[in-house]
Formats: structure tokens, C-alpha cells, sequence
């Protein structure tokens, strides 16, 4: 068990920044997500944390011992690849002895360890299988138990369950979580899934051009994002955006444009004054918008025509047009409704995030 | 359906039908040779009993006389010894040289790759000049060790070739998560690449020794004594005499000569196919 620090760190290919000047520090039995699109640099430091990657400048510590120069066998680790880069000659058991084989390990110590991970990952029937003769998830057992073998001081997880179909990456996905908290390693974990990231995570870091953007608990990325980019990354559908100008009439501040004027309570107010006539960019959850009723004010509220209607079931999700903005709206699945009608959507006042219009860093 | 089946014939079963019989034809051509007794093979064409393609005597004569008279049967185990080691030295050299130029990185790796290709590329009708110096410095004319340490100079770049290729196949995963596991680059190299480019291995290997086996240039110029020839050479030198050809007996060698390579493609087929199409599977 160990925590991982991460100071300044900086890689550059080839004269490109793929990650710039990085802070993390990870606790003892924390699950860490790195979270971000394709090319943000996740992988990278990932890579670097387990010694595959040079470090152009910047230090890693895993404990107490800065591993910069540490090649990967020396940093009591353990990773998971994404396309689980299983030993295609050796059988399952040979796959997750291999590890402890190299370390010297006796064959007893070998065999117990080997099975008390089998049995937790409920392979122990596989074990002299080929890697070729089992199915995507059994590969994925084998290359977790691979690492939970060797009981290493952190765990790398590089988008471990990106190969799976849908249902069994949600039920990987609620194993890995039972895994950790038995074993209680301290785990960094890689995905582009936002999805995987708020489930997994103790704490999520979203990346983009290799900087972090924000770091935080799950919730905390959700409801008060940094930026607009996290804010528009995490949730699921996305954060709805329009631009807005602020300004102040009748005793009171407005947001609007040539769709929406809403009046912001007196509490949220406060944080926009500096602000005042000048563009920002208005952010409503699909969550926090509904079908306004006949007690909801017409300043708590505005007018769109319906574009796209998707049932889910449990909601539904309307595609609307206000203005020049295109939204989504999860509303109730009782609601009633129709391409090409127009209707008022009211939102929850308390819950509108504000960005500033150029650099997209919340107000 | 029925549409699809009758298009099978004319694109697929006579291209592949007419592909085969070009192929074989030669070595039908070489059995019924082996087989023919002396007479019918020097009947003229317009004599009446004139049958080029079968013949209804068949006779071992011919292989007695190449087994016999002949010192065929050193010949083959000249042209052993010298091809397993040849591969071998081979093997080693360019196992070594593929790994490092596929998967280290270091200054002028892509440049070196190259330059291993562009001496595959010097003929060695070319070649043979200074190295026929060479051997005579070394004083190794007329040995086995001639042609063992010259065979090397075109199969080493066949093998980095061919085997850089089948690396390349390999997910760089697999050695990043053994040298996690604890393995330093030698045991990743040697406990997981290896094994896995086995079937890359045995097709370099097969491709190495048949280019041994059926060397001509190099074995007519560095060997001259009849007991120290290989298999190509000794067949020609020996039954070609003057302007006599004795065409039986040199069938029957050239038909004895590629049983052993037959027999080892025949053996590996499956896994020079997985080399040459680079399959790794998972």
C-alpha cells in the first residue's frame, strides 16, 4: 500500500507537449480515475507512472521512493493493458504465476497465491486454459488476476474494460469496485468514459492537451465544474450551453439572449456582478430543466420548438432549439409531447453554472 | 445462389486447377524420368511407341546408379550439415537483429534496417568474387566451413527481414507487461517474444535452410574435391560428363535431393503460414 505523488510533471514528443506540468497526489487505497478525451495526455502519464515512458521533466514518488529512473519491474506495480496483453503461450495459471515466478517466489507460495486470486475472480475452473480458448470477459479476469497476484503497492489500470460489450463492461465495471474495496490497493485508473470515471473513482481527474483541468470527488466535477470543458464532460447527455449576455433591469440581474431571459435570484447574483454587460456562457443539466407549469413564473422560464423526441423510459429526452442554442431537456416520461411543438421549459434557478465567454473557467 | 456457385468454375476452380498442374508438373515430369528406362528416355520423338508423359516399364535403375556409383549420399549429408548450421548461425544473428531493430530505440535503427535489406539486395553472382578472396585467406577453400560462413552474407538479412516483420505483430503490450511482472528485457525477450514468434521463427528457419539446401553459386566456386560437393553441385558436376547428360540418375537426384525439404514444409505448413501472414493469436 502506498501513495503516489506526481510533481510538475512534464513529457514532450518530439517538441509536442502531450503532458504539462501535472499534480496529483493519490492516498493510500485510493481509486484515482484519469478521465479525458482521446490525446489528453491520460495514457502518457500513465505510462509514465509505471516507468513504460520517460519522464521529460517533473518526479514521481511511490511511497517514499522517487522512481523516476526506477525501470517497471523495480516499482512494485502492477498494470492491466487494454487489450490485457495475456502471455498467448502460457495457460491462465502460468499467466498469473509468471510475475511471481520472476520475483523467485516458491512453487507453494505460487500455487496458493495463484488460486486465492483465481477464487476471487471466480476462474479457478480456466486455470489450465489457453488464453485463446476463453471468452473476452474470462481474458479480462485473467489479466486482473495477474495483477491482484502479485498484491503490488498500486495498481495501473489502462481502460481495462474499453474491449468488452456494453453489459459486461457495467458488470466488470461493479466487480473492479468490489475488488478494490477487498484488497484496498491503491489504484490509478485510465478511461474516456466519463461514465466509468464517476462510477469508479474515490476521485476523478479530467484531462484535456495533456493539463488538468479539475481534480475532485465525483460530485463535486458534476455539480461545480471548473471549467466549461469539465462541464460539458462529465454527465451524461452533456451539459447544455448558451450564450448570454448579463444585465440588470428592474432592481434585479437578467440573463438573456434573443430566447432566454431569465432572472437570477439575488444569492447567484452576488458572483456575476463583476460580470455585468458583458457575454458569458449559460450551463443548464438536461436534469434541470422541465416542462414549466402553470405555477412556474415566465422569468423562471423560456420558449423552444421541439426537434427531436427520444423515449428512454425512464425520461425522455427532448431535442430542442432555443434561438441559436440546441438543448436537451430529460423531463418526465408522462409528459406528452411532439416534434415541432413549442413549448416552455422552466429551469431549477439554483442550478444554472455561469462560464466566462472566452477563457470557459467557471464565474 | 445457384448464380454464385456456377461463377466458382471459371474464377476460382480453373485458374486454380490450371495454377496447380504448372506447379507440379515439373516434379511429375522429374518422377517419370526417375522412372524411365534407359531406352525409352533416348527414343526419338516421331518413333512410333513415343510416350513423353508415362512410361510402362518403370525402373530403379537409375536411383541404384546414383546411390551406387555415385557419391550422392555424401553429397546429402554435406549438404546437411552445412544447411542446419548456415540456418542456425542465421537464425541467431537475425533473431537478435530483428528484436533490436524492432523494438529498441536507438539512433539510426530505421537507416540500419535498410542498409541490412540493401546487402540482400547485391547479387551474389556479384558477391562471390571477394569472397572466393576471403575464403582463400582464410584458407578454408574446398571445406564445409566455406559455404557455412558464407551463407550467412544473404540469409542473416532474410531472416531480420522476414522476422522484424512478424515482431512488428506482436503487441508491444505483451513485453511491457512482463517487464512489469518482473522480467528483465533478456527473460521478456526470452520467456514471452520468443515463443510467441515461433511460428515467425520456423518460417525464417524453413526459408533459410531451403536457400541453403538449393545454393549453386557459391558451392560450385568454394568446393572442387567430388567428396566434399553438396547436392547441386556434386548432381551436375558428376552426371553431366562432358556433353553426356545422364539424365535418369540426375533426376533421381534432383527428385531425392528435395525430399527432406518437402518433408519439413510438409511438417511446419501451419506455422509458415501464421509467419509469413504475421497472426499472433490472442
Amino acid at each position: 500500500m502506498a501513495q503516489v505523488t506526481i510533481r510538475h510533471l512534464n513529457k514532450q514528443f518530439d517538441q509536442i507537449d502531450a503532458v504539462k506540468d501535472v499534480n496529483i497526489n493519490i492516498h493510500d487505497k485510493e481509486f484515482v480515475v484519469l478521465v479525458g478525451p482521446s490525446g489528453c495526455g491520460k495514457t502518457t502519464t500513465l505510462r509514465m507512472i509505471a516507468g513504460l515512458e520517460s519522464i521529460t521533466s517533473g518526479k514521481i514518488m511511490i511511497g517514499d521512493v522517487i522512481v523516476n529512473e526506477l525501470p517497471p519491474m523495480d516499482r512494485d506495480i502492477a498494470m492491466v493493458f487494454q487489450n490485457y496483453a495475456l502471455y498467448p503461450h502460457m495457460s491462465v495459471y502460468d499467466n498469473m504465476a509468471f510475475g511471481l515466478k520472476m520475483r523467485g517466489l516458491d512453487r507453494a507460495e505460487i500455487a496458493k497465491r495463484v488460486r486465492a486470486a483465481a477464487e476471487i475472480l471466480g476462474i479457478q475452473d480456466h486455470l489450465t486454459r489457453k488464453p485463446r480458448q476463453l471468452s473476452g470477459g474470462q481474458q479480462q479476469r485473467v489479466a486482473l488476476g495477474r495483477a491482484i497476484v502479485r498484491s503490488p503497492q498500486v495498481f495501473l489500470f489502462d481502460e481495462p474494460l474499453s474491449n468488452l460489450d456494453a453489459s459486461l463492461r457495467v458488470q466488470m465495471r461493479v466487480e473492479l469496485k468490489k475488488i478494490h474495496d477487498r484488497l484496498g490497493t491503491t489504484a490509478i485508473y485510465v478511461t474516456h468514459d466519463q461514465v466509468e470515471a464517476m462510477t469508479l473513482g474515490d476521485r476523478v481527474v479530467v484531462m484535456k492537451d495533456g493539463v488538468v483541468q479539475q481534480m475532485g470527488e465525483p460530485l463535486e466535477l458534476y455539480n461545480a465544474p471548473a471549467n466549461r470543458f469539465v462541464a460539458g464532460f462529465i454527465g451524461s447527455p452533456g451539459m447544455n450551453f448558451a450564450t448570454v449576455r448579463l444585465g440588470e433591469a428592474e432592481g434585479a440581474l437578467w440573463v438573456e439572449n434573443e430566447a432566454i431571459r431569465i432572472k437570477v435570484p439575488s444569492q447567484i447574483a452576488t458572483r456575476l456582478r463583476g460580470h455585468m454587460d458583458e457575454w458569458a456562457v449559460l450551463g443548464i443539466r438536461p436534469k434541470d430543466l422541465r416542462v414549466a407549469s402553470n405555477t412556474d413564473t415566465a422569468d423562471l422560464s423560456f420558449e423552444v420548438e421541439i426537434e427531436v423526441v427520444e423515449k428512454l423510459g425512464s425520461e425522455i429526452l427532448l431535442d430542442v432549439r432555443a434561438g441559436a442554442s440546441a438543448m436537451v431537456a430529460a423531463v418526465e416520461p408522462t409528459i406528452r409531447a411532439k416534434v415541432h411543438d413549442r413549448l416552455r421549459l422552466a429551469v431549477d434557478v439554483n442550478r444554472l453554472h455561469f462560464f466566462d465567454h472566452r477563457s470557459g473557467v467557471a464565474i | 445462389m445457384i448464380e454464385v456457385k456456377w461463377r466458382r468454375w471459371p474464377f476460382f476452380y480453373i485458374p486454380l486447377s490450371a495454377f496447380i498442374v504448372a506447379l507440379l508438373f515439373p516434379f511429375y515430369w522429374m518422377i517419370v524420368t526417375t522412372l524411365r528406362p534407359d531406352n525409352e528416355l533416348y527414343r526419338p520423338w516421331n518413333s512410333p511407341n513415343y510416350t513423353p508423359f508415362w512410361t510402362w516399364h518403370p525402373t530403379l535403375a537409375h536411383i541404384e546408379y546414383l546411390l551406387r556409383e555415385t557419391l550422392f549420399t555424401t553429397w546429402m549429408l554435406n549438404t546437411l550439415f552445412i544447411s542446419v548450421l548456415a540456418t542456425l548461425i542465421s537464425l541467431f544473428c537475425g533473431l537478435l537483429a530483428a528484436y533490436a531493430l524492432s523494438r529498441l530505440k536507438f539512433p539510426f535503427a530505421g537507416t540500419l534496417g535498410t542498409g541490412i535489406f540493401i546487402t540482400y539486395l547485391v547479387p551474389q553472382t556479384l558477391l562471390f568474387i571477394p569472397l572466393a578472396d576471403i575464403i582463400r585467406n582464410f584458407q578454408l577453400s574446398d571445406t564445409p566451413w566455406a559455404l557455412i560462413l558464407t551463407y550467412p552474407t544473404f540469409l542473416v538479412p532474410f531472416c531480420t527481414w522476414l522476422l522484424m516483420g512478424y515482431f512488428k505483430t506482436i503487441p508491444k503490450e505483451l513485453e511491457e507487461c512482463a517487464r512489469i511482472d518482473g522480467a528483465t528485457r533478456w527473460k521478456a525477450m526470452l520467456y514471452i517474444i520468443f515463443p510467441v514468434a515461433v511460428p515467425g521463427i520456423i518460417s525464417a528457419g524453413i526459408f533459410a535452410f531451403t536457400l541453403s539446401w538449393n545454393e549453386f553459386i557459391y558451392a560450385l566456386v568454394f568446393l572442387s574435391t567430388p567428396d566434399e560437393k553438396t547436392i547441386s553441385v556434386g548432381v551436375t558436376s558428376e552426371l553431366v560428363r562432358g556433353d553426356v547428360f545422364y539424365w535418369g540418375s540426375l533426376m533421381a537426384g534432383a527428385l531425392l535431393g528435395s525430399v527432406p525439404v518437402a518433408v519439413i514444409y510438409s511438417f511446419f505448413v501451419e506455422y509458415y503460414v501464421a509467419g509469413l501472414t504475421g497472426s499472433v493469436k490472442g
